[in-house]
């Protein structure tokens, strides 16, 4: 993409816990705001493309979602890739907008995951769960035990991760969860599924988060100095269960990784900071190795040792990740990117050039890979 | 009209997984074969995922394998699992290449169980059906 496609307005809601509301008026008010962000008018946008609701997936939801927003778009279409499906759904988004197909794309979720149904993540897994095979953070829970045995990997690797996203998320007035954590309470947490603690895993939040993508040339032309340019775009879907992978540690992620900074023409040195798919804590270990930013099993090391902070090795999740900020699935953490690449962060890296996102879904099963490069 | 038990939980029953669930109640644990191809596989398919041929055959598997990992649930996600738990479920690699979800006998907490460490088949009647499920050789 290299800068040809922009994000022009970011919008969201308070995360956490919104009772008896509809996950639809949530997409409204989140994409209310980023419509509004972005200086157009409602009517100028015409590719409307949603993330599948993972607690209630429905057919024709696209077209729900239009309705509610009083749009007839020229595409209109809901996802599913899990939580990969954002960078997906904004992936092929650009590619319509650089065709000319469309002019003015709303990328946008919501859902009601903590206060409605959660039941999708406490699921059956198919007919293994006559084994009690239940839950997706029995995935990951496999995916940590097989990281911490081939690695030696101490508990504390994983903590750095988690102590780093919640003390971000504590400093966020609009994340679910505002406590920070520390080492020794990080440690005396319980297993859920060991190796799993409960601060290994993420929240589950109700929310709704939208953005708004645009041509660069459509966006100088109105002024647009805070639009934010997609410089690349990575995908790979590693789609085997778990427990059928010949390596419980080796997903597509490498892959798309380097579509996207092939596609960049970036160092990945150069990345001021990272907004990592945090679901787990293991997801976030993996990814920095899978792309390069730090040698195979020595992620947790480099974190304890040089920190995630602002002025650490790498500044990473800076408004929470789903570990804080908020459990939804990954627009969140391009939303955070965006407002630092437009210098506006409540945690704000100074100087950020570029930044780095990851979006990934099921049990590791899909990948995306987002670079963004500076407003203006 | 029979009252389904939610406390029991039950497998999907169709024609291409009949012959996996009536080896196991006979006392073997069977995987697929292909006859085009010769990729061997579990769970039940009508094509391989390899060459995708039509041409599968079932194929008694000799018992032994490995564990790949394994977690100990320590919370219950279903009302019959509340009595059961701390619990284990294993990945198991067989000796002929397919791979599964199964349980290791005798050791609900992991205690004693590593990445690589030789089990061996012991079918158990739980739920009304016979489960795969394995045992360190070293017990
Ligand atoms: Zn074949």
């Amino acid at each position: 993409m290299q800068g040809k496609v922009v994000i022009s307005g970011v919008g969201n809601t308070v995360y956490g816990k919104h009772p008896g509301r509809d996950r639809v008026d949530l997409i409204v008010e989140a994409a209310r705001e980023a419509i509004a962000d972005a200086g157009i008018e409602k009517a100028e946008i015409d590719g409307v493309f949603v993330k599948m609701a993972n607690s209630s997936p429905t057919i024709l939801y696209g077209q729900k979602v239009s309705e509610a927003l009083g749009l007839q778009p020229a595409i209109g279409c809901a996802l599913d890739q899990g939580g990969a499906a954002n960078i997906g759904l904004m992936t092929y988004a650009a590619l319509a907008i650089d065709a000319g197909l469309i002019k003015n794309a709303l990328i946008c979720y919501g859902d009601t995951a903590r206060t409605g149904s959660h039941a999708v993540y406490h699921r059956p897994r198919g007919d293994d769960a006559i084994m009690g095979w239940y839950s997706t953070a029995a995935g990951y829970a496999m995916i940590h035990q097989a990281y911490r045995e081939r690695y030696k990997t101490p508990d504390e690797h994983f903590a750095a991760v988690a102590l780093a996203a919640r003390n971000h998320g504590a400093q966020n007035p609009k994340a679910h969860l505002r406590l920070p954590l520390t080492m020794d309470a990080y440690l005396a947490s319980p297993y859920v599924i060991e190796p799993l603690r409960r601060d290994d895993m993420c929240l589950v939040s109700d929310g709704g988060a939208a953005l708004v993508m645009t041509s660069d040339g459509d966006a100088r032309r109105r002024g647009n100095v805070r639009a934010v340019p997609i410089l690349g775009m990575g995908q790979g879907q590693e789609s085997w269960e778990v427990h059928l992978r010949p390596d419980l540690l080796r997903t597509k992620a490498v892959e798309s990784a380097d579509m996207a900074f092939a596609q960049a023409k970036i160092d990945r040195g150069g990345v001021s900071f990272a907004q990592i798919y945090d679901c787990f804590t293991v997801t976030v270990l993996q990814t920095l190795e899978d792309y390069g930013l730090a040698p195979r099993g020595q992620a947790g090391a480099k974190a304890l040792a040089e920190g995630l902070g602002l002025g650490g090795w790498l500044p990473f999740n800076t408004s929470g990740g789903l570990l804080s900020e908020s459990g939804t699935p990954g627009l969140q953490l391009i939303i955070e990117a965006v407002r630092q690449l437009r210098n506006e962060a409540l945690l704000q890296v100074n100087g950020a050039s570029y930044g780095l996102i990851s979006n990934q879904g099921g049990s590791m099963h899909t990948h995306a890979t987002l670079i963004l490069g500076a407003a203006g | 009209m029979s009252i389904p038990d939610v406390t029991r939980p039950d497998i999907t029953r169709n024609a291409t997984n009949a012959p996996y669930w009536s080896a196991l109640s006979q006392g073997r644990l069977d995987f697929q074969h292909c006859r085009a191809c010769g990729h061997q596989w579990l769970p039940a398919r009508e094509n391989c995922p390899n060459c995708l041929a039509a041409d599968p055959q079932w194929q008694p598997a000799s018992g032994r394998g490995k564990l790949v990992s394994w977690v100990v649930y320590h919370k219950a996600y279903a009302p019959h699992l509340e009595d059961r738990v701390p619990y284990n479920v294993a990945i198991v690699e067989l000796a002929e290449g397919p791979r599964m979800i199964s349980n290791i006998i005798g050791h609900p907490e992991g205690q004693g169980l590593y990445i690589g460490a030789d089990v061996e088949l012991a079918i158990a009647r739980d739920f009304g059906l016979d489960l795969p499920r394995f045992r360190l050789q070293s017990d």
